[in-house]
């Protein structure tokens, strides 16, 4: 309970920094001239998830006195290690972005205890106050809230109930969107069901289009993902008929005929109130997260794919999220029967980080 | 017998075969360099890059201060192990591509073993050398049985070992995001972490970890066994023409399969360090391409145990310095991808040339004494 | 497992085996070519992502498809030829050779490749065989690309041409015997540069298929090994082009598996469906191998098997 108490109180933090971010700035500097090192897991340009950070880091280039140094497909091995060492003692970075979540452990730590005049900001909810060196720090937004919104019109979508899911791996933050896509689906369609493949990978594309067209053999007729690049399963749907919802980034120019709509982060809401900070050569914050109701999150405009009533219900849940609505709202039991939700939770309990299970209601199995 | 007098100066300085063949191993990569880095920086004008500007941030990135140095350390690391697993079997007359497989199987095997031992509280000292020894027999066991399948049922062992490292890979995943894997792991599947007590730390007044040296001795010794030893000589024997080895009387399966089991060790303890020195757990990061990377280093090093490490340290001062060519010049990752390939292509190219440089060929008619 | 679950997953295997063999069925018949001429080259992972990027390029500039799959073969052209006019120099190792232009390959499409991730190019249509049963599934899986049945086509002809044609002769016995074919007043290099030329040019275009039919899209992560496994599918086909054929029918069809047995509910154990192909392909060679005959097929020149 303590630790759900400061992840509140550390969630207003950040909405604090970002209601300031608000007023005006003045001219305002950084003391030290800032250079920051962003890494990214896979090419900047993949439809997807570094997509979405790039993009983002964009806003920060404008910052007077900032200057962004990047460095794309860099593996989670010690190779991210020395990069940011690297651009530490040869480009002068003191402040390193490390956005892959295999990053973290031992790596971003390590560093950030070998340097402590830099700081470190690591893109996954993972930075624990008491253990970890005060130097470093997590942001992250909750992108299952914007994937519950894609199983809210998806569920008005369907004709078959049957939704496809092309996951990669059966890892908490994959599982939540899974979750959420089918109870936002349920919330307005009790029939529709959730099928999902795992293709083990995170880049696949040979695979993720056979899992994409596996499921549509089997029914499905909307078809989302959790991959690193979501281009290839959803040009697939609109290959064969079928309609789609994006994931990571908008693929909506995609799929013209079937896109209905997509789950997308919003990090320039955090990368702005870190530019910020450092316009003004304050700290950091160590731990930003967010969803809806703090403007991290949004979901690709409508496509052709969404009928009127899926809008309509779409546009709806995003006002429910924005003012607080839960999504897991108990009891609910996963699908072998287990009961694994009592009561409602709040959309940031920790205790969701640790999903394992898939509900009732999703056909596969995460093992 | 008269003694037949030679006079000394009438001969220019003429150094022996051996010095020359030195001076030949030195002067044709060097200049292959050279060759590679002419070519490069035409494909950099045509871009409207500045060669200059490319060249010194590799050496910069690589050698240029003693971070750059540890750094390029760090990453040949791995690779002398995964070329000396590419080089031991093809001195037997093998190509065996699946060094990868048998890294990511040992590294695996060094963290299953390492979960009961550390939560056991065994002391580090018994617990690492059993790490290691377990991460090395399984390396052997799943390079071993490329090269068993290979002599005693005839499966060609470039294909089987290729398949076998796609399957060590979904058996390395199927227990990291299963039965063994951490709880607290969630969203980065891996085994449970060894702990900091636990950890091959880095070598002396440096940062970079033992693996390193660790593949120095290992190099030195393989190279001893393969050149000065009857093992080496039969297994060379064997590379050269199984049919006249096999009519010696050699024994050519046990050599193909321990030549194999030799390789299988090597990458597997590269796993080992990844797991033990770097990672501290096994999770799906170990594979990481440094068996296939470990082919070309052998290839360059024409499967000499000695020559792989100068090779994978210029595999490391690349990789070092491609993060910096990406930030400074703002050019793609791939930038050093094609500079690794026209070095490779230049260097192969210029194998061509061993004996046939004129200068650089000792005068062996009438030499001998 | 009941009989209309059985039934989508042959459904699926069928339709794997069509929609992902193609590229290996061209990677494996170029390499197939310029083995059997005595020469090996692994690096038709590099002209295969090269393929895939250039044919990508070629049709969002031309906004013509085909025109992008002949640039594609023509950009594996290129590379194939330069390896076989590296590996004629003496004392150069071709499997060295084409290991280097496996990064080479690679590092051109990346490097170029950047501006081609976004947009979306025109690509290959299909020839839907199956529409007139009604069944969605079906007809899906019967969705067929011409270059499969261009592939098969080439496959046959490469096996007539081998036992029948001058060159297909000529070809075989600069493979088996290269002094033979010198007494024969044949200039070995030369045959060896144009198998590898051709090789190259079938391994680029299925790079094309990769990246303009399916999965039909560029990107960085296209290939997953595909080239260095259709190397490893020659060997397992033991130098027939038709076998090759069936090899990568059957790696496709394996490949279909595991997202198949998932889509029907049986997901436990999925890494190791996914991994089918290889371990039924190992299996196969296992069970397949007669200590001798494999080498007994094999071009007596080529270095790989020795």
């Amino acid at each position: 309970m303590t630790s759900m108490l400061s992840r509140r109180s550390l969630l207003k933090a950040g909405a604090a920094g970002l209601a300031a971010s608000a007023l005006p700035l003045g001219f305002a500097r950084a003391q030290t001239p800032i250079v920051l090192g962003a890494v990214y897991v896979g090419p900047r340009d993949d439809f997807g998830w570094n997509q979405a950070h790039a993009v983002a880091m964009d806003i920060l280039k404008q910052v007077p006195g900032v200057t962004v140094i990047e460095e794309e497909k860099v593996p989670e091995t010690d190779a991210v290690a020395q990069s940011m060492e690297s651009m530490i003692n040869l480009d002068g970075a003191n402040l390193v972005l490390a956005t892959s979540f295999g990053y973290y452990n031992p790596f971003v730590v390590e560093t950030a205890k070998k340097y402590p005049n830099v700081q470190f900001r690591h893109a996954a909810p993972l930075w624990n106050e008491a253990t970890d060196p005060k130097n470093a720090g997590s942001y992250f937004c909750y992108l299952n809230q914007a994937h519950y919104v894609n199983g809210v019109a998806a569920g008005l979508s369907t004709t078959s109930n049957k939704i496809g899911f092309v996951a990669a791996k059966p890892i908490p933050s994959v599982l939540s969107n899974i979750n959420s896509v089918l109870l936002g689906a349920r919330s307005v369609n009790p029939a529709a069901t959730v099928q999902v493949i795992f293709t083990g990978e995170w880049s696949m594309p040979v695979r993720e289009a056979e899992a994409a067209n596996a499921l549509i053999d089997a029914g499905c007729d909307v078809i989302t993902c959790h991959v690193d690049g979501p281009k290839v399963v959803v040009e697939t749907a609109e290959t064969r008929g079928v309609k789609s919802c994006g994931h990571n980034a908008s693929q909506a120019p995609l799929a013209p005929k079937g896109f209905i709509t997509g789950a997308e982060y919003k990090w320039e809401t955090i990368y702005k109130i870190y530019a910020d900070a450092l316009a003004k050569g304050e700290a950091l914050p160590n731990f930003i997260a967010g969803g809806y109701h703090n403007d991290m999150l949004r979901n690709s405009a409508f496509g052709a794919g969404a009928s009127p009533e899926a809008v309509k219900a779409g546009e709806a849940a995003i006002e429910a999220l924005k003012a607080g609505k839960p999504i897991y709202v108990g009891p609910l039991k996963d699908n072998t029967g287990k009961l694994v939700i009592e009561g409602s939770m709040d959309n940031y309990d920790p205790v969701l980080d640790g999903m394992n299970y898939l509900l009732e209601g999703v056909v596969g199995s995460i093992t | 017998m008269t003694a037949v007098v030679s006079p000394p100066a009438a001969r220019p300085i003429s150094l022996g075969p051996r010095t020359m063949r030195a001076l030949e191993a030195l002067v044709i990569p060097l200049g292959a360099l050279i060759a590679s880095a002419l070519l490069f920086s035409v494909f950099l004008i045509l871009l409207g890059k500045s060669p200059a500007t490319f060249f010194s941030l590799i050496w910069t990135g690589g050698f240029g201060s003693s971070f750059s140095i540890q750094n390029t350390l760090q990453r040949s690391a791995p690779l002398i192990l995964t070329g000396l697993a590419f080089a031991i079997p093809a001195r037997i007359g093998l190509t065996l591509i699946g060094a990868e497989g048998a890294l990511v199987l040992g590294g695996f095997t060094a963290a299953a073993v390492a979960i009961p031992l550390v939560t056991g509280g065994i002391a580090p000292v018994v617990t690492l050398p059993l790490m290691a020894l377990s991460a090395m027999a399984v390396g052997a066991v799943w390079i071993g049985l490329a090269g068993w399948l290979r002599h005693y049922r005839g499966v060609n062992e470039t294909i089987s070992s290729l398949l076998l490292s796609y399957i060590a890979v979904a058996i390395m995943n199927f227990f990291v995001e299963g039965l063994l894997r951490d709880p607290a792991s969630a969203n980065k599947p891996s085994t449970m972490p060894i702990g900091d007590a636990y950890r091959v730390g880095s070598m002396p007044g440096t940062s970079v970890h033992w693996g390193l040296a660790a593949g120095l001795v290992l190099a030195v010794a393989l190279w001893i066994l393969m050149t000065r030893t009857t093992f080496g000589f039969a297994a060379r024997m064997t590379g050269g023409n199984v049919r006249a080895a096999k009519a010696q009387g050699l024994p050519v399966g046990f050599l193909v399969v321990a030549c194999c089991a030799i390789a299988g060790a090597c990458a597997g303890l590269a796993g080992f360090y990844e797991v033990a020195a770097v990672h501290g757990q096994a999770n799906a990061s170990l594979v990481a391409g440094y068996g296939f990377t470990g082919i070309l280093v052998a290839f360059l090093a024409r499967q000499n145990p000695l020559a792989v490490v100068p090779v994978a340290i210029m595999f490391g001062a690349l990789a070092a310095s491609g993060g910096l060519i990406q930030r400074r010049m703002g050019m793609p990752d791939a930038t050093v991808l094609v500079l690794q390939g026209i070095i490779f292509v230049v260097l192969l190219v210029s194998e061509t040339f061993y004996g046939r440089i004129p200068f650089l060929q000792a005068r062996t008619t009438g030499d001998r004494t | 497992m009941t009989g209309a679950d059985l039934f989508i997953v042959l459904i699926a295997m069928v339709g794997g085996a069509i929609r992902v063999s193609t590229p290996f069925m061209f990677v494996a018949l170029g390499e197939c070519l310029t083995e059997k001429s005595g020469r090996i080259n692994l690096g038709h992972e590099g002209n295969l992502v090269l393929g895939a990027m250039v044919a990508y390029a070629g049709s969002y500039t031309t906004g013509s498809p085909w025109l992008g799959v002949l640039m594609a073969g023509c950009a594996g052209l290129v590379l194939g030829a330069l390896h076989g006019w590296i590996c004629k120099l003496p004392k150069v190792n071709d499997i060295a050779v084409g290991i280097a232009f496996m990064s080479f390959g690679t590092g051109l499409a990346f490097f170029f490749g950047k501006p081609y991730i976004q947009p979306s190019a025109p690509r290959l249509e299909a020839i839907p065989l199956g529409d007139w049963t009604g069944n969605s599934s079906i007809a899906q899986a019967l969705q067929v690309n011409p270059l499969f049945f261009v592939g098969i086509a080439l496959s046959v002809f490469l096996w007539w041409a081998f036992r029948n044609m001058r060159w297909g002769l000529i070809l075989r016995m600069t493979g088996d015997s290269a002094a033979s074919a010198k007494a024969m007043g044949v200039s070995v290099d030369m045959v060896r540069l144009l198998a590898t030329a051709a090789g190259g040019f079938l391994a680029g275009v299925g790079g094309a298929f990769l990246s303009l039919y399916y999965p039909g899209s560029w990107n960085e992560g296209l290939s997953s090994g595909q080239g260095l496994m259709a190397v490893a599918l020659v060997i397992f086909a033991r130098w027939d082009p038709v076998r090759c054929v069936f090899a990568a029918l059957l790696f496709g069809a394996a490949g279909a598996i595991g997202p198949s047995l998932q889509s029907i509910g049986i997901s436990q154990g999925y890494y190791f469906f996914n991994a089918a192909p290889y371990i039924l392909t190992l299996f196969i060679m296992i069970a397949s191998a007669r200590s001798k005959s494999a080498a007994r097929e094999a071009p007596g020149e080529l270095s790989i098997v020795k």
